[in-house]
């Protein structure tokens, strides 16, 4: 299986990102070359074996619900590209 | 003896008996940097000021009679991936150029209540991803061992502050090797600590499941004190460990007899260099003449290792690179019509080309279609390497493979094709996908005078045996004195 270009396209505007057609190429075939290096896996048995997801055997860490001092706005607001009255400010969003 | 070529034990010790001021060992060291600084290019970012604020506030507790801790007034670099309050944390991208984060990362936490003075923030791969430090937005960190070449990624800014003595020891961040594969290259000592075993609070991620925070340092014995300073549960990160606090530096001995020591055979075949390959077979020999039982073993999965990372870290990636959005905080595009616009040019401004790969190959092995040919099924090997090691571990103690096939390449050598750079990670890989801890360690040269690495891995959580077979190894050798010569090679 390799990857077309048609997927790539695909895949990048999934992953929110504008190519140039010279990108689309060059990302063709390396994306191509991966995969199709990846697909050494398709040779192992791996019938009834479970996922690993992760390595370590926990699940669902919670801690108490209990109100606990959190960061100061103004402070958060110094890294938003822009903002307004104390806001993180966006182009509009509903029409 | 210049202080700056001490190891952090000893300057640690000059400071606490008063033989030298933190003022003194600070100067020292950013002179250093001054002087080596302009031919290496490790640091993104130098702070000075808060250095001299902090040494003035511990030499004064110091002088008070207080224990200021066993990392008291040593000056340490940190990896531009880890959050430093009030300092800018970049991951080496343009995305992020501008970031300063407004709370300290748990392990800077605990460095700090050691006594640790942070010097500044070190280059690396874009958001560490590479094995070369290339793909930075600000600048190429060159190997102290021959300026010509790359000193290994993703954490090379962090691998050669420490090896061109710009440093005492540094913080890196291992995902597939990018601990490891530097420090090999760099002729310098670099430990991936169990999953786990280290808080991620405040390291910017990557690949969640494979994430390690681990420290450089010229002797396995400065790792050890900075492994003790880092490892600790902390309930910020939820995969976390929560197991008693153990004092590593108990396995400083030099004595391997008992323990068993595992060579895969079937894992090390071809495509590594012959000088590696010599390294090797006498780092063996070195073992055995120390004591230690040398015992062939089988990892017949290991091999997979890397199509199955390239899978899941990709994976992972694309999902959390997700929140660089241009909304909350990192760039946003200038001119834009609307949100959807927005999002899209801040990404395609902000990420370089090996992040945009990723991205797109992650976002490809998730993609309906795709997710069980690829995503599941690369668990599923994960399964299967997981399984392949505890078998292993039945049988030896720790297992000892070189770090790298290759030592360090030249610059561009391997930029056309992303697949060839990828390979340079099948030895350190494995270690990620099954949560292992590991370690290199300096074992010797290549014809060329280039370093290479000898890696040693053992059970999850078991550092106690790791650091004494590593420990053992390094005593019974001299690689770890030789200093480099911060010029370009012949």
């Amino acid at each position: 299986m390799s990857v077309s270009k048609e997927d790539v396209k695909h895949i990048a505007n999934l992953s929110k990102l504008n190519l140039t057609d010279e990108e689309l190429e060059k990302y063709t075939t390396q994306l191509s070359d991966i995969v199709s290096f990846a697909n050494e896996l398709s040779n192992i048995n791996v019938e009834g074996v479970k996922p690993t997801a992760h390595i370590l055997d926990i699940k669902n860490v919670f801690r108490k619900d209990e109100m606990q001092p959190s960061y100061d706005r103004e402070e958060i607001l110094k890294n938003a590209p822009s903002k307004d009255a104390g806001c993180v400010s966006v182009p509009k969003v509903v029409e | 003896m210049s202080l700056y070529s001490l190891t952090l034990t000893e300057v640690a010790k000059k400071i606490k008996n008063k033989e030298v001021t933190i003022k003194e060992v600070l100067d020292d060291i950013y002179s250093r940097i001054e002087a080596v600084e302009p031919k290496v290019d490790a640091y993104i970012t130098l702070t000075q000021d808060l250095a001299y604020k902090r040494a003035e506030e511990l030499q004064q507790r110091l002088d008070n009679g207080e224990d200021i801790g066993v990392l008291g007034g040593v000056p340490i670099a940190i990896k531009d991936n880890i959050c430093t309050n009030g300092v800018k944390t970049t991951c080496a991208s343009r995305m992020l150029e501008n970031f300063t984060p407004i709370y300290d990362a748990t392990v800077i936490k605990r460095l700090e209540e050691a006594g640790a003075i942070v010097l500044g923030k070190t280059n690396m791969d874009e958001f560490a991803m590479g094995s070369s430090t290339e793909t930075s937005y600000f600048k190429k960190t060159k190997n102290p061992w021959d300026l010509a070449r790359v000193p290994g990624g993703s954490s090379g800014g962090s691998a050669a502050a420490v090896s061109a003595q710009m440093a005492y020891a540094s913080l890196g961040s291992d995902t597939g090797g990018s601990i490891r594969q530097p420090a090999s290259y760099c002729s310098v000592v670099g430990l991936k600590p169990t999953y786990g075993l280290v808080s991620r609070f405040g390291l910017v991620a990557f690949a969640s499941s494979l994430d390690q925070i681990g420290p450089f340092a010229r002797t396995v014995e400065d790792a050890t004190m900075m492994l003790n300073v880092l490892a600790g549960h902390d309930n910020m990160d939820t995969t976390s460990a929560n197991l008693e606090k153990q004092d590593y530096t108990e396995a400083l001995v030099n004595d391997v007899k008992g323990k068993v020591i595992g060579i895969p055979t079937d894992f090390i075949t071809e495509g590594i260099h012959a000088d590696v390959k010599a390294a090797y077979d006498k780092a063996i020999e070195t073992m055995k003449n120390a004591g230690a039982e040398i015992k062939e073993i089988t990892l017949s999965y290991a091999k997979y290792s890397l199509a199955t990372y390239y899978i899941v870290a990709t994976a992972e990636a694309s999902s959390n690179l997700g929140r660089y959005d241009g909304i909350r905080y990192g760039h946003r595009a200038e001119d834009f019509n609307d949100l959807e616009e927005l999002y899209r040019k801040s990404r395609t401004e902000g990420f370089g080309p090996e992040v945009k790969r990723r991205i797109m190959l992650g976002t490809y092995v998730l993609s309906s279609g795709y997710y069980d040919a690829y995503y599941k099924r690369a668990q599923q090997v994960r399964t299967l390497i997981v399984e392949n090691f505890k078998k292993a571990f039945e049988d030896c103690d720790v297992i000892m493979i070189p770090t790298a096939p290759n030592t360090s390449f030249k610059f561009g050598e391997h930029s056309a094709s992303p697949l060839e750079m990828y390979l340079e990670d099948i030895y350190t890989v494995p270690v990620n996908i099954a949560g292992l801890p590991g370690i290199s360690v300096p074992g010797g040269f290549d014809s060329k005078g280039l370093p290479i690495g000898i890696q040693f891995i053992a059970k999850s959580f078991d550092e106690k045996n790791l650091l004494q077979v590593a420990y053992t190894f390094e005593q019974n050798t001299d690689y770890h004195t030789k200093e480099p010569t911060i010029e370009e090679g012949k």
